[in-house]
């Protein structure tokens, strides 16, 4: 179950970064995810698509780390980080984003950014020097993040006062911010108004094409303009796997999505 | 990679980190009257060194509880340790005061690095209850160990020597405020660093959102136990100068009420900002001190009702009357 096409000239297939074999977990009785079992090649551009409650965010907080599994292991760079704290996977270059929007309440964009940045340098515990003047790269870094997602102007507001779509850019901004290898978007636009998801992906289309990127969406246009493979959970297993276009031809796909018409509608 | 920001972004950027950190003028002037406080004010010195005491204790309440969210009503564990570490180390090894601050300082901290793993877990009412047996089981122990710390009798005829420069600690409690003073200023100053800095603006983060604070790859449980030791080290330090400069511990250091008295002072001043409990603790004893001469039996019904008005009410507009009637 590889998630990546052939590539046309290159023959040797790129190597696996991330991979779950037989991924499990429970909540009480409830199967949440069901041996999952994924590999992602680098460079990927795979969609976790499903119905609601297919499991697919507790799957994104058992490859971060947010929860633990019942049954199964996770490899990064084919090391099995299962056991692995989540900020060491962070520092690794296994990086998310929320759903709903987890920011810092108390912080401005610009500090949230500078934080991030600076812990991924590696300068987190340093209490001496003020936040920012640790080095150079990190004015430079912000000032690309905030021009990036078009926070310049906000950037020493309070978090109150940005507008939904402005906390959504920082939202992944953030993730941004941590120099990702692996990159897990939950619902990266969700909320957001037609012309600023547009600006959303936009910026995630820009990313280098070795970041590997994992895609939750319900938008199926965005899925099948972004992602080059996909798998659909239902009931917290993976009911299908593979290139888009064979996803959604797959007759018990679109049983799954009865109802809500052709999927590349 | 990504697009190279543009020139202005960066300088935009650079100025506003730089203003962040940068002082302000109005913490020159508070740093100027603390000093000016000890020239002009010669004969409350014993006032003014109990409230700078209370200040520092504060301070390190201020760190856990302002910034990384970690309430607790046990505080007074590690400024009685600190105090009777302090006390000890005058009577038994060294009468000078610095060397003995130092030996405060690192039991207290080395015994906060030991406890945090109880308060790293759980809600705020676990920490509540978790930090409130702490500070009950060492008050306890210093009852029962009476052989090394006199039990309910306290540690009399502690003798502390003379600070650098010949200075000996005097009834009047010039030289006794002098010494807290400069104790509370540098921690003040170690402090400021330590919270503009990426350690201390990661404590806000993992306060305000502990789980995006790690996918961040923040350490959370690593980040707690350092400034948990911290906070204990300097709430050490607080209770050594009251021990020094008093030459007296008892074990009304340990007590419960000043658990929740410097809880009141960093409330009083406001918690997150680093100068609340300096404020606080100037407020507190300063009310204390003019109500109880009026009224010395029922000084607690008036700070009482201060509290209820000030959290009710809003610091913010108690402080600012005039914007009561704006939205």
């Amino acid at each position: 179950m590889t998630a990546n096409k052939p590539h046309p000239v290159d023959t040797a297939p790129p190597p696996i970064v991330l991979e779950t074999r037989k991924l499990s977990r429970r909540f009480g009785g409830i199967v949440a995810t069901d041996q999952v079992s994924l590999a992602l090649a680098a460079g990927a551009r795979h969609a976790l698509i499903g119905p609601n409650g297919a499991g697919k965010t507790t799957l994104i907080n058992l490859l971060t780390g947010v929860l633990a599994p019942s049954a199964g292991t996770i490899h990064l760079d084919g090391e099995d980080i299962t056991r692995t704290a989540q900020h060491r996977r962070v520092e690794r270059g296994l990086v998310r984003t929320f759903q709903s929007n987890q920011l810092f309440t108390g912080l401005t964009p610009l500090a949230s950014l500078a934080l991030a940045v600076t812990q991924t340098l590696g300068d987190g515990s340093r209490w001496w020097r003020p936040l920012g003047r640790t080095r150079h790269a990190v004015d430079d870094q912000c000032a690309g993040l905030l021009e990036q997602f078009h926070l310049l102007d906000v950037m020493n507001r309070p978090l109150e006062e940005l507008a939904y779509g402005q906390r959504r850019l920082l939202e992944i901004a953030l993730a941004f911010a941590c120099r990702p290898r692996v990159l897990l978007l939950d619902e990266p636009a969700a909320g957001v108004p037609g012309g600023e998801r547009r600006q959303i992906f936009d910026v995630i289309q820009a990313l280098p094409a070795t970041v590997t990127i994992v895609l939750i969406e319900h938008d199926m246009d965005l899925v099948f303009n972004f992602a080059r493979t996909a798998s659909v959970l239902v009931n917290g297993a993976v009911l299908v796997d593979g290139p888009v276009d064979e996803v959604a031809s797959d007759p018990r796909v679109r049983e799954v999505y009865l109802g809500q018409g052709p999927l590349n509608g | 990679m990504k697009p190279e920001p543009t020139t202005t972004a960066v300088q935009r950027t650079t100025s506003a980190l730089a203003a962040a950190a940068r002082w302000r003028w109005w913490e020159g002037a508070l740093f100027l009257i603390a000093i000016a406080s000890w020239f002009l004010a010669p004969r409350h010195a014993l006032l003014l060194n109990e409230i700078a005491i209370l200040a520092l204790f504060a301070l390190s309440l201020d760190l856990i509880l302002g910034y990384a969210g970690i309430v607790s009503l046990g505080h007074a564990a590690f400024f009685g340790l600190g105090a009777y570490a302090a006390a000890l180390f005058a009577k038994h090894v060294l009468p000078d005061p610095l060397v003995g601050l130092a030996f405060a300082v690192l039991v207290s901290t080395l015994v906060g690095l030991a406890t945090s793993p109880l308060v790293l877990r759980g809600s705020d009412l676990t920490r509540l209850m978790v930090t409130l047996g702490i500070a009950s089981i060492f008050y306890e122990l210093a009852n029962r160990l009476d052989w090394l710390t006199g039990g309910a009798d306290g540690l009399q005829g502690v003798i502390i020597g003379s600070l650098p420069g010949g200075f000996e600690f005097d009834l009047f409690g010039r030289t006794a405020y002098a010494y807290s003073l400069i104790a509370l200023l540098v921690a003040l100053v170690l402090c400021r660093r330590l919270v503009k800095s990426p350690l201390g603006v990661s404590l806000e983060a993992l306060r305000d959102n502990p789980l995006r604070a790690a996918s961040l790859g923040i350490p959370v449980r690593a980040r707690l136990v350092t400034v948990y030791a911290i906070s204990a080290g300097l709430a050490g330090a607080a209770g050594a100068l009251l021990a020094q400069t008093s030459g007296f511990a008892s074990l009304d250091v340990l007590d419960f009420h000043r658990s929740a008295d410097v809880l009141l002072v960093l409330v009083i001043g406001g918690a997150g900002w680093l100068y609340g409990g300096l404020i606080g603790a100037i407020v507190f004893k300063l009310m204390h001190d003019l109500i109880s001469a009026w009224t010395p039996q029922y000084w607690t019904f008036w700070i009482g009702l201060f509290l209820v008005v000030l959290v009710l009410v809003g610091r913010d507009r108690l402080v600012r009357p005039w914007r009561w009637f704006s939205k």
